[in-house]
């Protein structure tokens, strides 16, 4: 038996590299030994990314894209399909879990420096990876055709259309049409689950094929390629991904899950974060709902377009706030070359950084939750406070990481 | 051209829908018990002799009522007006264009209404009709002010009143306080009145998501496994990683 498989794996390997690649990507990739809790999101994300193809191929199969039929839909996949309530929540569920899992492992890359020289590339990877699931989001909340759906799209939409010159064109391009309708919700679904998904899927791949190339960063930020075994040339500082990080990873896996299901089963609504209350409500062309907020994982970025609130060097409020909320996002692609610091991780970065990183941090969450209330006067003022700390932690990182004080880097990784 | 003025009439009324907010009542809270099988029972035979003739559950078969421990028969027998067959939808016969000019706005359709408004303001909302002759239904409404729906319970409740009190803090500041007076009894002491849309709500809650309460017990026995998963997950690692120091 042993010998036949043997053979078997000779003439595929002759003919496709599986050997070279399972050796390559996972039995001898030497991952440093010192990952953390911060390391599992990545390994997490890709579960995510799953869940969400499986989940939404069977979604697929009973959803109409059709502004008349596509709320109905949804309940009838809740109520007649054969747990569709758990296809739909798990997806729904996945969504947000998504950018649980993907902002805490780009905070795992800003805390360890994992963004700096050489990966600065894999950084920008992941930025892609980013915008491709803001917009796999985005045109994923208007499918249900509820309330919310079709009023959160009609604020973006209405940011495309205020881009000077070519705004409007653009708007009708991407819409089908002059307004918010059928047309535009069935190119949505198009985007959705076609264009999307592919774009999502390569980047992955890419993103994984360049972190394979470099190696991971660790939590000391120091490169274990630099201290290899003379005889081996594998670094000592190094484990192979399989079965090491792959049993570690099952751990975390069954960890997510215990969180991921017992939303799923316990509060698929989340308290109106994961799903709105309001999207119980089919879309309503005539109707404006009371208070429309996006979801939680764009409220942030929602606080900052609201923020500016006077026109400025001849350029109206509305569109500072649309560049305002575009450059909050896009920023972050410049992390490696605006960090001048000599050294990589938090651990032995000064307190200017770490000052710099907690205000970050803290004007994300108050961003964050601003985003879903009713602006007030004080509920401005507070989104423009925080708007600047936000754009700060970036624009004044080339000055105060250089001027930080730093601690010397290990030559080992440390525990 | 006709789109885009109708696309800006729309963006105009934006601001309006900001200030229309606000004006809030405390919300009682609703005795929700999705177990209590007889309540459901109770809370749907109200439902469809109340509510159905007007607004529409059609997002809901009238046979999954089962998940209430009834039959088919009993369904078709006590719960079916309409000479639907049972896996029909629970529609209405009244359009939608007509309810518009009777009522000025086409009744909601109630399938996901206990999961768009909540429980606790479905369960006050019910209790809380007055007595008010400067609307067309004669009726008003606490919660939801010149509400077009009319105290469909009315005789069960009996009829209230508004009455508005200058109330002193405590603080030097004074006050507006309104609360309702019953002033014509009807079938129902408040008490009965209160279960009797307590029951109806627990339904509506049920109506909302019909899977929830087998969401609840799949969802257990799923995080037993997990955590069993877990252990050995983490006995799995320990083993391996015995070796790296």
């Amino acid at each position: 038996m042993g010998k036949r498989l043997a053979s078997m794996m000779e003439w595929i390997d002759t003919r496709f590299p599986l050997t070279e690649t399972w050796r390559y990507h996972l039995a001898e990739y030497y991952a440093p030994k010192n990952f953390n809790f911060w390391y599992y999101f990545g390994s997490l994300a890709m579960l995510v990314l799953v869940n969400q193809l499986l989940t939404g191929i069977f979604l697929t199969m009973n959803y109409k894209p059709d502004a008349s039929m596509a709320f109905a839909s949804v309940e009838y996949i809740m109520r007649d399909v054969d747990f569709g309530w758990l296809i739909r929540y798990m997806h729904s569920t996945g969504a947000s879990m998504f950018f649980v899992v993907v902002y805490l492992h780009m905070f795992r890359g800003m805390m360890y420096g994992s963004y700096r020289k050489p990966r600065e590339l894999l950084w920008l990877i992941g930025m892609g990876i980013f915008f491709v699931l803001m917009m796999l989001a985005f045109t994923g909340y208007i499918l249900p055709w509820g309330q919310m759906s079709y009023w959160g799209a009609q604020v973006i939409i209405s940011m495309i259309g205020a881009i000077p010159v070519v705004g409007q064109t653009l708007s009708n391009w991407i819409l089908g049409d002059f307004m918010l309708s059928d047309a535009a919700l069935n190119r949505f679904f198009a985007y959705h689950v076609v264009t999307l998904p592919v774009l999502l899927v390569t980047l992955v791949f890419i993103h994984i094929v360049a972190l394979h190339e470099v190696g991971s960063n660790n939590p000391d930020g120091i490169e274990i390629k630099a201290n290899k075994d003379p005889v081996t040339h594998i670094p000592v500082d190094g484990i192979p991904f399989h079965p090491y990080y792959s049993v570690k990873d099952i751990v975390g896996v069954v960890g997510f899950l215990i969180v991921f299901c017992g939303i799923i089963f316990f509060m698929p609504e989340m308290g109106g974060y994961f799903l709105e209350y309001n999207n119980f409500i089919p879309a309503n062309t005539l109707q404006t709902p009371d208070h429309i907020a996006p979801v939680w994982y764009f409220t942030p970025y929602y606080s900052m377009l609201r923020a500016v609130t006077v026109n400025f060097l001849w350029i109206d409020a509305k569109l500072w706030g649309i560049v305002l909320m575009g450059g909050s996002v896009a920023i972050f692609a410049l992390l490696p070359w605006l960090d001048r610091s000599p050294v990589k991780s938090i651990r032995y970065k000064g307190p200017y950084f770490k000052i710099a990183l907690t205000l970050f941090v803290i004007s994300v969450l108050v961003l964050g939750w601003l985003g879903t209330k009713s602006p007030t006067p004080l509920y401005t003022l507070l989104a423009q406070i925080f708007t600047v700390i936000y754009f700060a932690f970036f624009i004044l990182m080339p000055w105060y990481s250089k001027i930080d004080k730093t601690k010397p880097e290990p030559k080992r990784v440390t525990g | 051209m006709k789109k885009i003025t109708y696309f800006l009439f729309v963006l105009c009324l934006v601001p309006l829908a900001v200030f229309a907010s606000g004006s809030e009542v405390k919300l009682d809270r609703a005795p929700i018990r999705m177990e209590d099988k007889l309540s459901l029972q109770r809370g749907a035979h109200t439902f469809v002799n109340y509510c159905l003739s007007c607004h529409s559950a059609e997002y809901m078969r009238y046979n999954r009522l089962r998940d209430l421990g009834l039959t088919e028969n009993q369904i078709s027998d006590n719960l079916i007006f309409t000479g639907q067959k049972a896996g029909e939808l629970m529609t209405v016969a009244m359009k939608k264009k007509e309810a518009k000019q009777w009522f000025g706005v086409a009744p909601p359709d109630l399938s996901v209404i206990a999961r768009s408004r909540g429980p606790d303001w479905l369960y006050t909302y019910l209790r809380k009709f007055y007595r008010d002759e400067s609307t067309a239904t004669g009726w008003n409404n606490l919660v939801f002010d010149k509400a077009a729906m009319p105290h469909v319970l009315y005789q069960l409740q009996g009829e209230q009143s508004l009455v508005t009190k200058t109330v002193d803090d405590g603080h030097g500041g004074k006050h507006e306080v309104s609360e309702l007076k019953l002033d014509k009894p009807g079938m129902l002491s408040k008490t009965e009145y209160d279960a009797y849309v307590a029951d109806l709500v627990n339904y509506l809650v049920y109506l909302g998501e019909p899977a929830a309460t087998k969401r609840v017990h799949i969802g257990m026995i799923v995080m037993l496994f997990l955590f069993v998963m877990l252990a050995l997950a983490y006995a799995l690692k320990h083993e391996y990683w015995k070796d790296i120091h």
